[in-house]
């Protein structure tokens, strides 16, 4: 595609006008942050004597080092890689500090999302690209938007957290030369101290009443990575200690005087609210405290979780209709019927001339499925709160601080700087802690509980019942292949918009086309002629979120398999064809390495199949090969390798487990999952009707990180959307049956 | 009241027979390494040890755990240096780790049984754990390199 650059300043007129509507987060710089002081610096408010914070990050008292988490740790491993880009600077050793997750404030937006909501494809670094991304980083220093997500905790942090740690470092540095009267240039730093050149050593807590006097030293320059001591090599994450000892606490697991313990049953109907209730069943069973009524459903107070979430089964109620077809039928036909002018998402791209390019050749069309998926992270929903006349405190992990204390305070009638927000480790998200089910609850129960503090659990079952799910989408796609080449290629999705949804609860409501219905879709590196990519917004169905890796992992699916049929059809090799496709040479490099790593030669035979796939998502571009082989009890997936480019890989052993643990999600909701509705309710309450993968199905997975990208990227969601191609078009290998919906296993077995 | 044995300290909890040893550990003493994920047995997160088997602390009533011992991962005999544990550290299987101390007290059943299990072996005892990161590959290498510090010992 060498008119990428072209196309993509057409691109950018569209996308400016929507970036000057305040795209995404308009609303969120409203009043919903407490005013930040010190410069900025929302540590300097709750500063104790003789200590010192020299940015949002770094907090030192005589006692201690405290180095601030603004991104949530959801299992990703940020809780730990975020202080160690502070540590590397600062030269700590791991126990030289404590961790902190950071309270809600504007201090921490997250300049990670400019990339994803520059209208730019990710592999253009064109100046008009990089403009673009300017001007979204400033409207995200507007809004304060602080938030987890879009794999961008280490491109949003790499440069600003190496840098406060400089700044730390070199402010002491400072310090420690301002008492001694020894010029800094002869002051080292090491392992928690500052060394002058008699070889004496000041502990940087003892420094820290000076350090606070002297402004600090804000041009320092983080170091050359070829001089880290942690970063890049093989380190111990430091929560895996007290995850392995059983004594990290997650929010569920948190304790106070007094507390009560609830659990709720909400209107199955997503959003919609209780009509009746008769609760005299349940009024007289053991531990019951309290029966409330709250905004969409009812709430036990109990002395115990099991008490109440027994209790508040037995109430009876009655529900208001949910607002979505109540059969699943009728949501697939929606989507069917949604492939029209009116329900137009946008034209994301067109390059050639997609009429003509499709009447010339062999023409392949195809239609693909998937279906809604539910999140549900191990930790079910839960939180901690208590109300009083000043106000609400509430411990939960979420990946949205300021929206917390918007949603809770909307819930109960206070003002968001009312709320004070406590995060908490997360077992696991997925995207399920970027939704406000429990918070909302959790501040209704509390207010109507004053002075007792409560922790809500949330029932497996009442979780999936209320899991806000991922898209559903239909795509339609079709092309034609010519002497061995594809000459065209027609994308048309229609999904439910994931991210709109997520912006709507938020309180930010957006108008313009949602896009993450996009990614997968439009991103395409290879150099076909003619191409065009649509996406169409399905209306009136479930509310539907932002799932690991989001749009990418149902269109990821469909583009990766189409472009495998076209392949298939124009009688080239899967992944040969590929990498002669592939426009970008550092992706093409990335589809080089897992040919090499799988040792890529052609059709197996002998019942086994490999297939390949490569997709970009959030930046990060990454291939899969899956190999499989058909035994007597099914589909047996053996072995899969990736290859991820993430410009610099911070954390390797966990940059490892992410990606893997990305190929299994990927994988095991592919073959095993899917959520549907009946009477307008969830039919999936547990795991055994919802049960991605389990060890047995776990293939072995080869891993290599690649460092070309001009860009540091994040890994979180990017190894997801390649897998349920790559096995899709490995089956077709081994098999010759082209399974075109999600689940797999609704067409072939696996062992 | 009921009275019971969790990691060698006598208990009485006042609460009705049928509730499940887990809500016991975790809302009335405070333990809580055993996890709540599904309540039906289908996670395996709130694996603990009964006279020492590893059950799901879920599914075992409260009054039929009377006069037992409970062990959870806080009670296992020299914690600090257990293989098992160290393996799991070694090897950095937790990603956000809400599965892992049940899948660690699987884990050190598994290997009391079949000191040197196969992954096949493997795969059979210890999908009843699920866990949604994918930890699966660290949790198999993990045990491999467990069971091989235990036949050294």
């Amino acid at each position: 595609m060498g008119d990428m650059h072209r196309l993509s300043r057409r691109a950018f007129i569209v996308g400016s006008a929507a970036m000057a509507g305040g795209i995404a987060f308009g609303s969120c710089s409203e009043a919903n942050q407490s005013a930040p002081t010190g410069n900025g610096n929302p540590l300097a408010a709750g500063l104790g004597p003789n200590a010192v914070t020299f940015n949002p990050w770094v907090e030192i008292t005589p006692e201690k080092i405290t180095l601030i988490a603004q991104h949530a740790d959801i299992g990703q491993g940020v809780g730990s890689v975020q202080p160690i880009m502070i540590a590397e600077e600062m030269d700590l050793d791991p126990g030289q500090f404590e961790i902190r997750f950071a309270g809600p404030s504007p201090a921490y937006f997250n300049t990670g999302f400019a990339d994803e909501l520059a209208p730019f494809l990710a592999a253009d670094q064109s100046p008009a690209a990089e403009e673009a991304r300017a001007v979204a980083l400033e409207s995200l220093r507007k809004s304060g938007l602080q938030m987890t997500g879009g794999s961008s905790t280490v491109p949003d942090t790499y440069e600003k957290l190496r840098i406060a740690g400089a700044v730390a470092r070199e402010t002491l540095k400072a310090a420690a030369a301002k008492r001694s009267g020894v010029a800094v240039a002869d002051i080292r730093t090491q392992s928690g101290a500052v060394i002058l050149p008699d070889g004496t050593r000041i502990p940087y807590v003892e420094l820290s009443a000076e350090a606070a006097k002297i402004s600090p030293v804000l041009d320092a320059k983080p170091r050359d990575p070829s001089k880290w001591r942690l970063l890049g090599k093989p380190m111990t994450r430091l929560d895996v200690r007290s995850k392995v000892m059983g004594e990290l606490k997650f929010g569920i697991d948190l304790k106070m005087d007094g507390m009560l313990f609830a659990s709720v049953k909400l209107n199955p109907g997503k959003g919609q609210p209780l009509k009746s209730y008769d609760a005299s069943k349940a009024q007289s069973m053991p531990g019951v405290k309290k029966i409330l009524e709250i905004k969409n459903g009812v709430a036990v107070v109990a002395t115990n979780s099991w008490y109440a979430m027994r209790a508040v089964e037995a109430i009876d109620c009655k529900w208001a209709p949910s607002a979505y077809p109540a059969e699943q039928a009728d949501h697939w036909k929606a989507l069917e019927a949604s492939f029209k002018p009116e329900f137009l998402g946008k034209e994301w791209r067109k390059i050639g001339d997609i009429d003509a390019g499709l009447k010339d050749g062999t023409p392949v069309k195809a239609e693909y499925r998937a279906p809604y998926v539910a999140h549900q992270p191990l930790e079910p929903l839960n939180g901690v709160a208590v109300a009083s006349d000043a106000g609400l405190e509430i411990w939960v992990g979420h990946q949205s601080p300021q929206a917390v204390q918007s949603i809770a305070a909307a819930a109960i009638g206070i003002k968001p700087e009312q709320v004070i927000f406590h995060n908490q480790w997360v077992g696991g998200s997925f995207g399920h802690r970027l939704e406000f089910e429990n918070v909302r609850v959790l501040a209704e129960i509390a207010n109507q509980m004053r002075g007792t503090p409560i922790k809500l659990v949330f029932s497996r079952e009442e979780d999936f019942l209320q899991d806000i799910p991922r898209q559903i989408s239909v795509a339609r796609y079709t092309g034609s292949v010519k002497k061995g080449k594809i000459v065209a290629a027609d994308l048309k999705l229609a999904g439910t918009a994931p991210f709109k949804g997520l912006l709507e609860r938020m309180g930010s409501p957006s108008k313009d086309p949602d896009p993450q219905l996009a990614a997968g879709l439009w991103n395409v590196y290879y150099d076909i002629p003619n191409f065009r990519a649509t996406s169409y917004e399905a209306q009136g169905l479930s509310p539907c979120t932002t799932w690991r890796s989001v749009g990418a992992s149902t269109a990821g699916f469909f583009t990766e398999s189409f472009i495998d049929e076209l392949i298939h059809a124009a009688g080239a090799d899967p992944m040969k064809a590929r990498i002669e496709m592939c426009a970008v040479p550092t992706y093409r490099k990335v589809l080089e390495t897992v040919a090499e790593m799988s040792n890529w030669k052609g059709p197996l035979g002998k019942g086994k199949g490999r297939g390949v796939a490569f997709v970009e998502s959030f930046g990060t571009p990454t291939a899969e090969v899956v190999e499989v082989t058909v035994t007597d009890r099914g589909i047996r997936i053996d072995k899969v390798w990736v290859a991820v480019d993430v410009g610099k890989v911070m954390d390797p052993i966990n940059f490892e487990n992410q990606v893997q643990g990305g190929v299994i999600w990927g994988l095991g909701h592919a073959i095993n999952c899917e959520l549907t509705y009946a009477k307008g309710a969830a039919q999936q309450t547990n795991y055994n009707h919802h049960e991605a993968m389990r060890l047995y199905q776990c293939p072995d997975i080869e891993v290599r990180g690649l460092e070309n990208d001009p860009k540091v990227r994040g890994v979180g969601e990017p190894p997801v959307p390649p897998a349920a191609p790559a096995l899709a078009n490995a089956i077709f290998a081994a098999t010759g049956k082209r399974i075109r919906e999600m689940p797999f296993n609704k067409f072939i077995d696996f062992v | 009241m009921i009275e019971l044995t969790v990691n060698g300290t006598k208990h009485r909890v006042d609460v009705v027979p049928e509730m499940p040893l887990l809500w016991a550990l975790r809302d009335e003493l405070g333990i809580t390494s055993p996890k709540y994920g599904c309540g039906v047995a289908q996670c395996g997160a709130c694996t603990v040890q009964i006279d020492g088997k590893a059950v799901r602390s879920c599914q075992s009533r409260i009054g039929e755990v009377a006069g037992k011992s409970v062990v959870t991962i806080e009670g296992l005999d020299n914690r600090a240096a257990h293989p098992v544990l160290q393996a799991w550290i070694e090897h950095q299987v937790p990603q956000c780790g809400y599965c892992q101390t049940g899948q660690i007290m699987q884990a050190i059943s598994l290997l009391e049984l079949i000191p040197k299990p196969t992954d096949e072996q493997i795969n059979e005892v210890m999908s009843g754990n699920l866990c949604r990161c994918g930890t699966y590959p660290r949790i198999r290498t993990a045990i491999h390199a467990a069971a091989a510090k235990m036949a050294r010992k």
